[in-house]
């Protein structure tokens, strides 16, 4: 193989916005998260031989980064999320959205399920994939994924509600500093 | 957001329910985890809202002038001596 198929690379790039999503919600920082998908973008072109055509091209890409982050993140474990790096300053805009408040109670809430749920959550609730796909991203049994994902999906229920009560959680302090900034 | 749904967690399925719910469950139609629907369905466009939200920022430059340097090196040289 001399050259990429110009059709293999055009399916890169357009699996290149999902990575970045699912980057940004593993690591909680955009900038780790740009790192991790350049990082994924050089493997995947360094190692295009062991993809099979016809296989899935996202799953396959998801699986690269995914391991780039776990093998990272025993190193250096997950930093304290800044609030220029973090989820919800990437938000451009949420016209359609509640409300701001919303968000952040919600990407709080994000940040304190363990790694593995939230990803479990992220790749079938948000990138679409199916559980079977999910399982072989996280080189596990469909049946786990289902059951985090479950596990997430209830313990954000119960974080949320919680917070709906309180109305001002640890936000607080995150809205300050935005505000700060 | 309402106050109202703040005891339908803890007195549901006493932490049973996922015996069942994990062969049929998914995401949209989340009653069966004993949360209120209305907070799953809630979660549910929070979590696409987010993502959805870095999606539409499409590539960045420094991805498209990455793969520009690697098509010019082409895919046998050495994979990762930039700079």
């Amino acid at each position: 193989m001399t050259n990429l198929d110009p059709a293999l690379r055009d399916e890169i790039i357009a699996a290149i916005p999902n990575l970045r999503a699912f980057a940004i919600s593993l690591s909680g920082s955009v900038d780790r998260a740009d790192d991790l998908v350049q990082e994924t973008l050089l493997r995947a072109f360094a190692n295009i031989g062991s993809f099979r055509p016809g296989t899935n091209l996202p799953a396959w890409l998801f699986t690269i980064l995914r391991n780039l982050f776990r093998s990272e993140y025993r190193k250096r474990r997950r930093e304290v999320p800044d609030s220029d790096g973090n989820f919800a300053a990437t938000l451009t805009s949420n016209p359609d959205q509640n409300t701001h408040l919303d968000f952040e109670d919600f990407r709080t809430a994000l940040d304190k399920l363990p790694s593995d749920q939230r990803e479990a959550l992220i790749l079938v609730g948000a990138s679409g994939f199916s559980y079977e796909e999910a399982a072989d991203i996280c080189q596990c049994a469909v049946g786990t994924i289902k059951s985090r994902v479950n596990r997430a999906r209830r313990r954000l229920g119960e974080l949320l509600a919680i917070e709906d009560v309180e109305d001002f959680g640890p936000d607080k302090t995150t809205r300050a500093v935005l505000a700060a900034g | 957001m309402s106050g109202k749904k703040t005891m339908n967690d803890e007195q549901s399925g006493g932490g049973t329910a996922s015996a069942d719910t994990l062969m049929n469950t998914h995401l949209p139609n989340s009653h069966d985890s004993g949360l209120g629907s209305e907070i799953q369905a809630k979660i549910g466009q929070h979590l696409r809202a987010m993502y959805d939200d870095v999606v539409r920022q499409g590539v960045p430059d420094r991805f498209m002038d990455l793969l520009a340097q690697l098509d010019a090196k082409g895919p046998k040289s050495s994979e990762s001596g930039d700079k």
